[in-house]
């Protein structure tokens, strides 16, 4: 029996439960050894001049070596996405003036880890308070410039060029308009950001950092330092959760490696939860224009989605992020006309980077409140419009609208199998009762339909397998896992090649010097590139084991197999005759593989989530009852594996449609720095998650595997948003904003009772 | 989140802490469970000189009945309190309120004393300990006194104890069979309240409706003077000054004060 398919536990995890992981601030590296502790003097203030710095009394405190400002590093300021306006660049230490709570403005550097925050409050900064600019259109406005040189807030456009097509909605029937706010998410990994550096005699530099792939953060942090890619030695020991805020490098990694060639000593950075909430990239953060239209008997005609998102402060990944937005616009539906476009502009907050999802889950969630909104116009029931215009599946691939080719769905099976799961009818018809009885607690059904983009970065992978003298492989990917289980799955794959059992198989990853490329882990891409990669990999391996074994054994390489029940390579046929295992072969001659799986496209994972919550309509409460998925990421190597990955997305998805969001006030301070404030889940949020499994592959990779990491942010946010209003839809309540906090939904209660009044 | 430099002392009596404190007064501060206070000074919003720590005196950990009261030590923590064979026919208020108190974690560490001293009006207990008409029970070097709950805070983490004085004790009424509820309105589960209220034998304290913890006064007048639950519950909000914050409105606070209280007087009525 193929161990493909079969629920292996988690080889990492019994480190994980007993001695902990080795997250970079745990490293006890000798090369660190003698260590300088970096503490960072940030600003207090949301927009600000600076009008002078004094580090005197700080440089005399107790263990303090060095006392830095912008003043004197000698690293010019960086455009940190090379993309966005090109004045729009980010000093490592602020020197003229800070444009969030929480910027760089001073690195004190000392000999303990705790003298550091004591010198740091020692270091006293002169502001002149600047306008803070929050709001979107605020911003857009261009009335406070956040670079006076840019002369504009407009970090990158995209479509803006062209004027909307006044006549996209001639000839429909209804056409609905709605302001829809995405809001700012904090990615919050129970591991902060860390980072350490040593610079060697060799003049390289080794960085060990919390990063989700090693060779990214390489390529920037040289790119910064201004020194060749080579001189960059990147390694990444456990990393304690990432969702996509760990993309590459932070700013504040380069600054540690600058500081400790200037210390001549290893210098280490860890932050705590305080500056992790204010320092690392947040996610979302878009407010959209959505109008549809459509014929009274429910089709849809057109759909447009205007977006102004906000890039932060200094424009980082964030800032491209609309583009995804723009490409999965019509998600799942066969829309005949649909425009897009999206503005990214600056703001005095923190920047903006990817969020689990990262621009796909901003489009599901416009699109798919649009259909409600078309649907509750029209008088039809939500899942039956969705039905009604999803695209039919004959006719993929299918070019959309959105300009994009999607490979493979079944988006009204998906719809029909989660109502089947969820028991719609009767759910619709509890619905009604409730409604007729008056009840303080009423029913709310949502229904989301939708198809996303993973591994639409980038679509190759390289992977390298060997099989040593005693019989252990060891695979190196170019995949950066952070909770994601490759070192079981990886195993798993090279096993069904080999037969050589996982425990004998180790995955390495996260080293730039002993893995040359790599694109790490992000946008889902890593089953279906890395993973595909090593698969491959350990074909090839076997391919060269028969070659070699040709010889010795005395037969045709076409008439040789593996015999997986001892990891040998015999004639077929022929049981009992000469046989010669991969770990013979290679004690002969190094037995090893290195290749590379180029997909050459992305794949549109797709699914349905139907949500049940209960509106508590007399307190605004909403407690989710219910969470029944579909969700189609293709053959599944390890259900464990894929189980947990969408358990995750829809806990995260549900607590961006309840209770995350990161608020700032108006003059930019953030209110939501703490987990007492910022609205962080915990299990008992969250109900059981009723999983439905439907896999349909994709022709473009030899798994036929789709991505699923993201899958539960795209598909749950819609579905319990949706619930939410739908409970209150008989009230005349058609839209909340989320997070659908007790308060929202109390105050559209009230508008809408007063409205009805 | 690393505090401010500070001395650490962990005396073996009561007395020997009240004596630290007698010594270093406005500088020193009592670490009881510690769950406001490691805050506090790890933000570095607070930074004591000395911390006196009274965490494992064990004559502070008790829980017995003494005539009419119930007479619990400062040093109990919330869990005990939850797990208590005595508060459950008592004072079955108690129990259940410590049982809200944030998740097993702070319960375990968290103490009775530490949670009305820190005097934070979104804490559960001193409302409780307000509807419940309690004592408590203060001790300096200069002696004791016993200043019931109605005239012990002063504001916004303020109280009429002086920096020298330790919480000892803090007596409850028994209220046995009494009609009593809790009703806490959260985001989360282990959050602290938005708005909650307590009530028992017909009176109702209000968490995080004011300065201070408060008592719904025309509710319960109206509830004296036999009036519906509907219509006395109507009033709860009478004379509070709620906060505005990210999770509610003073408007919306004073509707929740409204429905809580209309909910926690009808469980509390059996009805
Ligand atoms: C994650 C989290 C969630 C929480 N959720 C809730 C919640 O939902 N509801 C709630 O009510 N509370 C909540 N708390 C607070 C918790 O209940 C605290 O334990 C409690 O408020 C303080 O008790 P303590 O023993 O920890 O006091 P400490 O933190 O040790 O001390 C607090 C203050 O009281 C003083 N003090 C302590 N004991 C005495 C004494 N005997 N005499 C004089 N002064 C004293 C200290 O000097 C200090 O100023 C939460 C805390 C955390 C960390």
């Amino acid at each position: 029996m193929s161990i493909m398919g079969t629920r292996v536990v988690r080889v990492e995890d019994p480190v994980f439960l007993t001695r902990g992981a080795t997250y970079t601030d745990d490293l006890t590296d000798e090369r660190l050894t003698g260590a300088l502790h970096l503490t960072l003097v940030r600003s207090p203030l949301a927009h600000a001049r600076i009008t002078a710095i004094d580090v005197e009394g700080a440089r005399e405190a107790p263990g303090v070596v060095a006392v830095i400002t912008g003043a004197d590093l000698d690293l010019p300021p960086a455009l940190l996405f090379p993309a966005a306006n090109k004045a729009m660049v980010r000093p490592w230490l602020a020197t003229d003036v800070v444009r969030f709570v929480g910027e760089p403005v001073a690195a004190v550097l000392t000999e303990e880890r705790y003298q550091g925050p004591d010198a740091a409050d020692l270091v006293a900064v002169d502001y002149d308070p600047l306008p803070a600019v929050i709001d979107l259109k605020a911003a857009a406005s261009d009335e406070v410039l956040l670079f006076p040189e840019a002369g504009t807030n407009t970090a990158l456009g995209f479509g803006v060029e062209d004027a909307f097509d006044e006549t996209l909605f001639d000839g429909c029937d209804v056409v609905v308009t709605r302001e829809i706010v995405n809001q700012r998410l904090a990615a919050a990994p129970l591991e902060t950001r860390a980072a350490a550096a040593v610079w060697g005699d060799d003049g390289r530099v080794t960085i060990f950092c919390s990063s989700q792939n090693a060779h990214i953060a390489r390529d920037e942090i040289a790119g910064w330092l201004g020194v060749e890619k080579d001189t960059v030695h990147v390694i990444l020991p456990d990393v304690g959760g990432g969702f996509g805020a760990k993309i590459g490098a932070d700013p504040e990694f380069a600054l540690v490696a600058a500081l400790a060639k200037r210390a001549g000593r290893p210098v280490r950075w860890s932050e705590s939860r305080s500056e992790n909430m204010t320092g690392m990239g947040q996610g979302r953060a878009q407010l959209q224009t959505v109008t549809i239209g459509g014929s009274r008997d429910g089709k849809v005609q057109a759909y447009r989605i205007d977006v102004l998102a906000d890039a932060g402060a200094y424009p980082r990944l964030g800032t491209y992020l609309p583009a995804f937005t723009r490409m999965m616009a019509p998600g799942t539906y066969d829309i005949p006309k649909v425009e897009s476009r999206a503005r990214v502009l600056v703001t005095t907050t923190t920047s903006t980077v990817a969020y689990r999802g990262a621009g796909r889950p901003e489009a599901t969630a416009a699109i798919e409140r649009a259909m409600d909104l078309f649907a509750a116009e029209i008088g039809m029931d939500p899942a039956e419009v969705r039905k009604l215009n999803v695209i039919a599946p004959e006719k993929f691939p299918f070019v959309t609208q959105g300009g994009v080719e999607y490979d493979s769905g079944e988006y009204a099976k998906a719809i029909e199998r989660a109502q089947e799961a969820a028991g719609y009818a009767e759910l619709r018809a509890e619905q009604a009762a409730r409604r007729e009885r008056g009840d303080a607690r009423q029913l709310g059904i949502g229904v989301s339909s939708y198809v996303e983009i993973t591994g639409g970065g980038a679509f190759a992978e390289d992977a390298a397998v060997e099989v040593h003298p005693d019989g252990t492989v060891t695979v190196l990917t170019g995949t950066s896992p952070h909770g994601q289980g490759h070192a079981t799955a990886w195993a798993m794959l090279a096993s069904d090649h080999l037969g050589i059992p996982i425990e004998k198989i180790t995955v390495k990853h996260g080293d730039t010097d002993l893995i040359p490329r790599g694109s790490g882990t992000m946008g889902s891409r890593s089953l279906q590139t890395g993973g595909v990669a090593v698969y491959q990999a350990a074909g090839e391996l076997v391919e060269l084991a028969k070659q070699r074994a040709a010889d010795l054994l005395e037969a045709n390489v076409d008439d040789l197999e593996v015999d997986k029940s001892n990891a040998s390579i015999v004639v077929k046929g022929a049981p009992g005759s000469k046989s010669v295992t991969f770990a013979q072969l290679a004690e002969q001659e190094k037995l090893a593989v290195s290749t590379t799986f180029d997909s050459k496209k992305p794949t549109f994972p797709f699914g349905a989530h139907v949500a049940v919550v209960e509106v508590d309509v007399e307190s605004g409460k909403v407690t989710v009852e219910r969470i029944v998925t579909v969700d189609d990421a293709g053959p599944v190597v390890n259900p464990l594996l894929a189980e947990g990955q969408r358990h995750g997305g829809i806990a995260q998805g549900i607590s961006q449609a309840l209770l995350e969001e990161v608020v700032y006030d108006e003059d930019g301070n953030p209110l939501t720095a703490t987990f007492a404030d910022y609205g962080f889940p915990s299990a008992a949020e969250l109900p059981s998650f009723e999983l439905v499994d439907q896999a349909t592959p994709t022709p473009i990779n030899p798994l036929g595997a789709k991505g699923i990491g993201e899958a539960g942010t795209i598909g749950a946010t819609p579905a319990v948003q949706s619930a939410v209003v739908d409970a209150l839809s008989h009230l005349g309540v058609r839209h909340i904003d989320m997070p659908t906090t007790p308060l929202r939904v109390w105050e559209a209660i009230q508008a809408a009772s007063k409205g009805a009044k | 989140m690393i505090p401010v430099a500070f001395d650490y002392e962990r005396p073996d009596t009561v007395d020997a802490a009240l004596a630290l404190l007698a010594e270093h007064g406005e500088d020193a501060t009592v670490l009881a469970g510690g769950h406001s206070l490691l805050p506090v000074m790890k933000l570095r919003l607070g930074a004591p000189e000395l911390v006196i720590d009274i965490g494992r005196l064990a004559d502070l950990n008790y829980i017995r009945v003494e005539g009419d009261e119930v007479a619990i030590g400062a040093g109990t923590r919330h869990r005990d309190l939850e797990a208590s064979e005595v508060l459950a026919t008592e004072v079955p208020l108690l129990p259940a309120v410590a049982r809200t108190v944030g998740d097993p974690q702070v319960r375990h560490r968290g103490t009775i004393g530490g949670s009305l001293a820190h005097a934070d009006p979104a804490s559960d207990l001193p409302a409780a300990v307000l509807a419940l008409n309690g004592t408590v029970v203060l001790r300096s070097a200069r002696g004791e006194r016993q200043v019931p709950i109605t005239g012990f805070y002063t504001g916004v983490f303020s109280s009429v104890k002086e920096p020298d004085e330790l919480i000892v004790e803090v007596r409850v009424p028994r209220t046995g069979a009494a009609g009593w509820a809790y009703e806490k309105f959260t985001r989360r589960s282990n959050d602290w309240a938005i708005v909650a209220v307590a009530v028992v034998d017909g009176r109702v304290g209000l968490v995080n409706m004011g300065p201070t913890p408060l008592r719904a006064s025309a509710t319960e007048a109206a509830l004296a003077e036999g009036a519906s639950i509907e219509d006395a519950a109507a009033l709860a909000d009478q004379a509070t000054d709620p906060p505005a914050d990210t999770a509610a409105t003073r408007e919306y606070r004073r509707h929740l004060a409204r429905l809580l209280t209309k909910r926690a007087l009808t469980t509390a009525a059996g009805v």
